[in-house]
């Protein structure tokens, strides 16, 4: 049966505390200083499930706290210098660097402690927040609009049933409810089927991000420095790369980025990073360092033609829950702090969600997603045409009369009969972490072991045999934080899902062949504890 | 009855910690903070004390900085009706002689029939306070409460020690300290966080309450816990008792 709930009304419910979330808070409050405003945020703190690389463009957020650089975040370092090089199993290229990626005026910063920021000057403003408090699914009215959300239930038993101290999730009531869950949020995910708002648009396409903060004996980081590389130790057929970015104090960011729309089963993004960390031009700086923080989270890569319908009756969409991520820069925070300002405007004015849609891919957030749309789809056809096709769409703007199309991730795999193993040629590795869980172990994810899985597999009969023969059970090897594993036993081949290790980064509710996992949302303040990824 | 409840803020237990590059503290910036385990403990058990019908008052005090009105707000949203923080900036003063006289102090003006606070605090794992108080109330202690029943102006109080659990009977007034077993606190609701925020949360300054601070701590500096050596496997029980023969830990 279901329990007794208790209801809370509010003017604007908000799913997310990053940077879209907050920043359609702030907004609005700053233009109805009267609203009353709930945000909801899944971490046990805001900030604690954000990681990002994070180079960001600083307009938007000028335009929305224009007083943000007086007091600037824990980890912040203006961009000095750029650099894009392409990477061979033994050499490194330097390569122009191309427009998009060219960083004046730009910051270093970790989005973790740039949104704990965020969330002071919106609690200052008399937003309502609510760390820790995830929401598990929207509510309709009769008509199918949307009239809020319902929190998750804590104190469930792992069999689900209610527990001793079990406390059911309010119901919040608002006329509007805001999306900001970012890349693949679970609600939108659901919300985007339920009224098939990608009905006119491409399947949304992802990358797998992982990301380690390092602290470097004295003298090799070098504070405001840029790179990336593309090439090794990708195959050309799998679009990606690496980032390293320098910040004061002798640490760095290195990461890593792979499209899910890679094809080979055996493929495992973790391994690709930590090898790229043992590339010759790379080791050299991290050996002798210590790593300090770890994580890993998907973006959203579809851009411009994957954009779902951004709007229902008692709905909007804004930052990478709806895809507004631009993909050749690898920048989305610009675009989620904008497309959210945009969205708390026109609400503020109309009053409905209603126009928002259209209003925003006439923005200029829309022509910026325009612009770039072809140039990631390009990749399709391997690493060289792809960067030809980029640098063609780059010096027309845009204007080639073609869309190039998307396709879904979870489809791409090749099956194992038909793949020839690639031959890759990986190092042994010496650096740390040795292994995924000790990876795990730096991202201090933490969920209590009583609650019900929050991984749901629909059918695990799937996993034994036909997975097993098609993929080789890819699912142990695209979740960065090793959360699936095969076990054999006595009593056969089975499924464990370390559910305790989960990173919500949502690669398996994207990637898996079958589409048989989704990701829900576990019990408040469970998950990663980041503070300066 | 009035209970008294003492929480201290602490880095949460979920998160790792670090020592400061200059070994001269631990990093704490931009963690994540929560009450003590072991005070929500005792706080969860002076709620259900009150709720088993008694008419009680539930007072929580803090001593730290000014960012643990968070979590004193924390505890109103639990249930307590009233906070109270003794404010100082100088974290080093927080030392277990010091807070005992300071929540004497409180002790005095506040009069409760039973003080709660947990065995200790997982930052320092001092393990005193309660007991340093008690002493100086001059009142009755039950030390690491697994049980705690009340009745007729006693406490029955299971405790867990060394060999097991004892049982012991003290008269209130007393001092209770709680450990693990005792309770599972609730979870907090997200309306009664709005209701804490207009519940009363008074704040005085620790100098105030004119204690002389005589710090009996001196720490020089701070250091991580050595880094454990990677193992390694052996292919036979002959292997494994020859090397741990060569390491000296077997005969
Ligand atoms: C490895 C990596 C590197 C990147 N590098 C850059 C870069 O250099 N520059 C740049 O500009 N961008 C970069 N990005 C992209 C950027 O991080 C995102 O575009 C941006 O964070 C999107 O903001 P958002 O608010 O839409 O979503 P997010 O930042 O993902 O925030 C969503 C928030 O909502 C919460 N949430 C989700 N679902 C729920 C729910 N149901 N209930 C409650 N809370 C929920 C989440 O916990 C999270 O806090 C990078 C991303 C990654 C992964």
């Amino acid at each position: 049966m279901d329990p007794a709930r208790e209801i809370m009304k509010y003017d604007v419910a908000i799913v997310g505390g990053g940077p879209s979330g907050l920043a359609f808070a702030i907004r609005y409050r700053q233009l109805q200083p009267q609203a009353s405003i709930c945000l909801l945020e899944k971490g046990a703190e805001i900030g604690s499930h954000i990681i990002s690389g994070a180079v960001m463009e600083p307009g938007p957020l000028d335009r929305l706290l224009p007083n943000w650089r007086e007091n600037l975040p824990a980890i912040c370092v203006p961009a000095r210098r750029d650099e894009f090089t392409y990477l061979t199993r033994g050499g490194r290229w330097r390569l122009p660097v191309p427009p998009h990626m060219k960083n004046n005026g730009n910051f270093i910063l970790s989005l973790s402690s740039l949104c704990r920021w965020l969330g002071e000057q919106a609690e200052a403003l008399g937003v309502d927040l609510f760390p820790g408090f995830p929401a598990a699914a929207a509510l309709h009215d009769e008509n199918g609009a949307v009239i809020g959300v319902r929190c998750a239930d804590m104190g469930r038993e792992k069999n689900g049933r209610p527990g001793p101290n079990f406390t059911a999730g309010v119901d919040i009531h608002a006329p509007l409810t805001v999306l900001a869950e970012g890349c693949r949020g679970s609600i939108t995910k659901t919300l985007i089927a339920r009224h098939n708002l990608d009905q006119a648009s491409d399947p949304q396409t992802y990358g797998l991000g992982l990301k380690e903060l390092w602290h470097l004996p004295p003298g090799r980081a070098e504070p405001g420095l840029i790179q990336h590389s593309i090439g090794w130790p990708l195959d050309r057929k799998t679009y990606g790369g690496s980032f390293l970015y320098h910040l004061n104090d002798n640490q760095v960011y290195v990461g890593f980025v792979a499209g899910l729309d890679y094809e080979d089963p055996m493929f495992s993004p973790f391994e690709a990073f930590q090898q790229f960390k043992h590339h010759p031009s790379i080791r050299p700086l991290l050996e002798g360092g210590e790593i300090l923080a770890a994580g890993a989270r998907t973006l959203v890569e579809g851009g411009w033609q994957s954009l779902p319908r951004l709007e229902i009756p008692g709905m909007l969409i804004v930052g990478d829950a709806g895809g507004t991520l631009n993909v050749p820069k690898v920048k989305g925070i610009h675009m989620a702090i904008n497309s959210a300002m945009l969205a708390a405007e026109h609400y503020a004015e109309k009053k409905t969600p209603e126009g928002y849609n259209a209003l925003l891919r006439a923005s200029p957030i829309g022509r910026e997603l325009r612009r770039v749309r072809n140039i990631r789809p390009g990749f399709k056809k391997g690493l060289w045409r792809g960067i030809a096709n980029a640098a063609f769409e780059t010096l027309l703007a845009g204007h080639t009369p073609w869309t190039l199309h998307n396709h879904t991730d979870y489809s791409s795999l090749t099956k194992l009969s038909r793949f020839t193993q690639i031959k890759r040629g990986w190092a042994k590795r010496v650096l740390p972490p040795r292994d995924r869980p000790a990876s795990v172990f730096f991202s201090q994810t933490a969920h209590d072991e009583t609650q019900p899985l929050h991984l749901k597999v629909a059918d695990t009969s799937i996993c034994i045999d036909r997975c097993r023969t098609e993929y080789a059970n890819p699912c142990t090897r695209f979740c960065p934080a090793g959360v699936y594993e095969m076990i054999e036993d006595d009593t056969g081949r089975h499924l464990q899902i370390n559910a305790a290790n989960c990173l919500h980064c949502k690669a398996c509710d994207i990637k898996d062949p079958y589409e048989i996992i989704t990701w829900t949302v576990p019990e408040g303040g469970s998950g990663p504890n980041y503070t300066n990824l | 009855m009035k209970i008294l409840v003492a929480i201290k803020r602490v880095v949460d237990y979920n998160v790792r910690v670090q020592i400061k590059r200059d070994g001269s503290g631990v990093a704490t910036d931009g963690l994540k903070m929560s009450i003590n385990p072991f005070d929500e403990i005792a706080l969860e058990e002076a709620l259900r004390i009150r709720e088993a019908g008694t008419d009680t008052q539930v007072l929580v005090v803090s001593i730290g900085s000014q960012s643990a009105q968070q979590q004193l707000r924390t505890a109103l949203a639990m249930g307590a009706d009233r906070a109270l923080l003794l404010s100082t900036e100088d974290e080093s003063q927080i030392q277990p002689p010091l807070l005992a006289h300071a929540l004497l102090k409180l002790i005095e003006q506040e009069s409760p029939e039973l003080v709660l606070m947990g065995k200790q605090a997982i930052d320092d794992d001092a393990n005193q306070t309660g007991q340093m108080l008690a002493a100086l109330w001059g009142r009755p202690q039950a030390t690491f409460a697994s049980k705690i029943e009340l009745a007729a102006g006693l406490a029955t109080v299971t405790r867990e020690v060394d060999e097991g659990l004892e049982l012991i009977r003290v008269e209130l007034p007393a001092l209770i300290t709680t450990d693990l077993r005792l309770n599972t606190p609730r979870f907090v609701k997200m309306p009664d966080i709005m209701k804490a925020k207009r519940k009363p949360l008074e704040i005085r300054p620790l100098v105030e309450l004119d204690l002389e601070p005589t710090p009996h701590l001196e720490t020089f500096a701070y250091e991580p816990p050595p880094k454990r050596q990677g193992g390694h496997k052996v292919d036979s029980v002959a292997a494994l008792v020859a090397t741990l023969k060569a390491k000296g830990v077997i005969e």
